[in-house]
């Protein structure tokens, strides 16, 4: 029998960037807010503190700053004829556990997507025409356009002290920024971070060819910031440990250097760590949700009431608790029917190494600090000659050079032995990688479900994902790859080694943590989970937050975007608080 | 600073409980090895002598540097192993165990230390059997053939594939190579010697844009650096 708790106002599952937007933006407008952390607590001071943090051991390779999957996983599987197997150890993508969720451990490459992006069946279908779209692409618009948007963007990047070069104000081009960006209302915070050596090479070759390189907006400060809320940030020092790592400075944006120190003052908020939430519990209706069952850390089952929940997890594990929970039809497959874990996507990555001369001393770097151009990102081509849909960005990151996995060597390179250890003398310090970052669409054959055979510590199913790259997606990558080797060539003295990504997906090498999907956003509640402002079409008092929104993903890195939408999504709670009930009807 | 590192710093790091021998093995640089005794955390006798040897061949000891079994590599291998993750505490561990295709991972039964143990003793009976002579018997070709063949996938290691294994101990043994020596392997610094890296340093705002220019300080680790250690790439004038 579960103990009960008091009841709370709103109730919030993670405390990650999302959940922390969210009781920041809901405290202010009166309301009680608890949130319910899986992880553990921890802050800059001691846990990310520079003499124990910058260590690639502990953190990037043995992975002691993300999710355990001894607790929970999912299975997976490329496609329904195969039987999905258990993720046993992180590979492919590192989903986060702990106060600040990825927020800690990001690399803080804050994009907006494109215009397009936003409404990319419609434009895509205008442009191309309808036959353009593959039969089984479940592509759709968002429900939400980039204009709305934009004001929210704005929130989320002065929040954060963004670095950058704006590259579009008010519809006035802007020299040295991104030819292609959405208008933005002003530009970034912060100027954009000083240049390493390696993305010096890249923008010279960028040029050469005739595209436009800009810097990466990046939330790792390039000056000390101050942002709305009052805290302050510290100027980045370039150490090399963002990615996979928490920030010892207070130089990148995570909840706790832009929110937390605001937030944890207020009488009304709370929040709990190691609460991992099993069930969102609705009423005898199914049209009410009642707040949510939680697992403490004795392992005791805890009834917390509230009169609104806000799932705030990570993509999937938003997806594992609605089908828990049975709210809302669950995706079928087959007939192409049913909402929740329908439209999982992911992203389409490949690299381009760069063999040179120059000294390019790697170490030196920041998570986002980087040069791109975006050429072939979204609709920024003409799709037409090359059949495919979606793009991405090209760029150049120097994010560190932490020696075990920031690497590079000829293709020709002994595998070990004496001439491996040669290469890796000859390269490191010269050797520099091109990424590419591309768009997936959302298909019939891509979904989540729960698994018929394994299950978590908790005794519940595991989640089943089943996933495969496209021909669409493997066409634009390639496509893009080919672009970046182009890049690579115009390197003075490179000879590179072009790395095409292949199906099928393996779950295997780390790629990227940006899945999305399962629970999306839209307009029509037979193809969408959540409405446009991200509140449940089932259960109106039930809101679902992060990149589980996303109807397909773009060719960008989704923080900017997710906390674009969660300061939109808060606006519209505001108003629900006001007079609860559903913000659309059908 | 310490050149060798606090004992309960280095304890901190490692997150096990190891015999005070094995401490002054990890971090002394005294050049005595650890296998002849007990002092081991997690290899018997004749698993470390396996260890020794093959890491040797996998990062020999050339004009570039010290090679894998000077870096500690063994000392490095045997803590992993008998900690955390050599007990696979952080993977999922829970069956059914069916096989499945290379994009599904990993899906044996084995923690690391298992895997490590069983593997072993299955290369040594190989050698035996082919060569009449474990593994560490062998002359260092004989060594790196068997080491291509485990490699390829081509020695009966019973429940354990041999390339899963050679990919694992190859891992492992490249991490001991780059993690910090806090850890028992890079000692003295020989692998980011060997590439240039110059440890977990803290300030490049101002060498960022000095593009081109080597980088002067010393080499550090989390515990401190080794008075004395200039910074050079190796084989470079320091």
């Amino acid at each position: 029998m579960a103990r009960r708790m008091p009841p709370v106002d709103v109730v919030l599952v993670g405390f990650g960037w999302t959940a922390s937007i969210i009781a920041q933006e809901l405290t202010d407008a009166g309301v009680q807010v608890l949130a319910l952390e899986r992880g553990a607590w921890r802050d800059t001071v001691p846990d990310f503190a520079t003499d124990h943090i910058q260590d690639e051991l502990r953190y990037a390779v043995r992975k002691q700053i993300f999710e355990s999957p001894e607790r929970e996983t999912l299975t997976f599987r490329n496609n329904a004829s195969q039987t999905a197997l258990p993720m046993r150890h992180l590979g492919s993508f590192m989903p986060a556990a702990g106060v600040g969720g990825a927020g800690v451990h990001w690399n803080g490459q804050c994009w907006r997507f494109l215009p397009q992006d936003f409404v990319i069946r419609s434009h895509t279908e205008q442009r191309y025409g309808k036959g353009f779209i593959p039969a089984d692409m479940n592509l759709q618009d968002w429900g939400v356009t980039y204009e709305e948007l934009e004001p929210h963007y704005d929130r989320f990047e002065y929040l954060c002290g963004i670095s950058g070069q704006a590259g579009n104000v008010n519809g006035q081009l802007v020299a040295g920024g991104n030819p292609f960006e959405g208008p933005r209302k002003r530009g970034y915070p912060l100027p954009p971070l000083e240049r390493s050596a390696s993305t010096v090479l890249f923008d010279k070759a960028a040029r050469e060819v005739g595209f436009n390189p800009f810097p990466c907006p990046a939330a790792n400060a390039s000056r000390p910031y101050r942002n709305p809320l009052g805290v302050q940030m510290g100027q980045c020092t370039y150490c090399g440990y963002c990615e996979w790592f928490g920030c010892g400075n207070y130089s990148k944006a995570s909840p706790q250097t832009t929110i937390l120190p605001v937030l944890l003052r207020k009488d009304n908020f709370h929040f709990r760590t190691h609460c991992n939430v099993t069930r969102v519990n609705t009423d005898s209706t199914g049209k009410r949700a009642t707040g949510v069952t939680y697992v403490d850390v004795e392992g005791n089952q805890i009834e917390q009431p509230a009169q609104m929940v806000v799932l705030c997890a990570f993509a999937q594990h938003n997806v594992h608790l609605l089908l828990l929970s049975k709210i809302g039809q669950p995706y079928d497959p087959v007939s192409n029917t049913g909402v929740v874990g329908r439209n999982y996507a992911y992203q389409i990555t490949s690299s381009v190494d760069v063999f040179q001369k120059e000294r390019l001393n790697p170490f030196m770097g920041a998570g986002a600090l980087g040069q791109a151009i975006d050429e072939f990102n979204g609709d920024n081509f003409d799709h037409g000659p090359h059949g495919f849909v979606g793009g991405g960005y090209i760029a150049l990151w120097n994010t560190g050079g932490r020696p075990i996995l920031q690497h590079y060597l000829p293709q020709d390179a002994p595998k070990w032995g004496a001439g491996w250890k040669k290469a890796m003398h000859e390269n490191y310090l010269t050797a520099c990688s091109i990424a590419t970052h591309g768009s997936v669409m959302s298909y019939r054959t891509s979904y989540l479900d729960l698994d018929p055979t394994w299950r978590d510590v908790y005794g519940n199913p595991l989640l089943r994902l089943t996933f495969d790259f496209q021909p669409n997606e493997l066409k634009m990558s390639g496509f893009l790859t080919d672009k970046a080797a182009q890049i690579g060539r115009a390197i003075p003295g490179a000879s590179i080694h072009e790395k095409k990504r292949q199906g099928p997906y393996s779950i295997v090498p780390y790629q990227t943590t940006h899945n999305t999907g399962g629970a999306v956003m839209g307009d029509d509640p037979k193809t969408s989970v959540v409405n446009r402002y991200l509140q449940s079409w089932d259960v109106p008092n039930l809101w679902v937050m992060g990149a589980s929104v996303f109807p397909q993903n773009a060719g960008y890195n989704p923080t900017g975007t997710v906390g674009a939408l969660t300061y939109w999504s808060a606006e519209a709670m505001k108003r629900y608080l006001k007079n609860p009930g559903p913000l659309v009807t059908t | 600073m310490n050149h060798d590192p606090a004992r309960r710093d280095f304890l901190r790091l490692v997150g096990v409980t190891v015999p005070a021998g094995m401490v002054l093995c990890a971090c002394g640089g005294s050049g005595t090895d650890a296998h002849g005794g007990t002092a081991n955390a997690f290899f018997a006798p004749g698993e470390m002598d396996f260890i020794q040897a093959a890491t040797a061949r996998l990062i020999p000891t050339d004009a570039l540097g010290p090679g894998g079994d000077k870096a500690g590599i063994p000392t490095f291998l045997d803590l992993q192993l008998a900690g955390p993750y050599g007990r696979a505490e952080r993977w999922y561990m829970q069956g059914p165990w069916p096989t499945g295709i290379d994009g599904q991972g990993y899906q044996l039964r084995f923690t690391p230390a298992q895997l490590y143990r069983q593997a072993i003793a299955g290369i040594d009976k190989h050698c035996r059997g082919k060569y009449q002579q474990p593994f560490v018997g062998l002359t260092g070709e004989q060594q790196d053939e068997v080491l291509r063949a485990l490699e390829g996938g081509k020695v009966d290691l019973g429940d354990v594939p041999s390339k899963t294994f050679f990919n694992l101990l190859w891992q492992n043994t490249q991490e001991g190579f780059l993690a910090d020596p806090a850890y028992g392997g890079n000692r003295d610094f020989a692998g980011w010697k060997l590439v240039g890296f110059p440890g977990p340093r803290y300030n490049y705002v101002r060498e960022i844009g000095e593009y081109g220019k080597p980088y002067q300080q010393p080499y550090v680790s989390l515990i401190g650096r080794a008075p004395g250690t200039a910074l050079a790439h190796a084989g470079e004038a320091s």
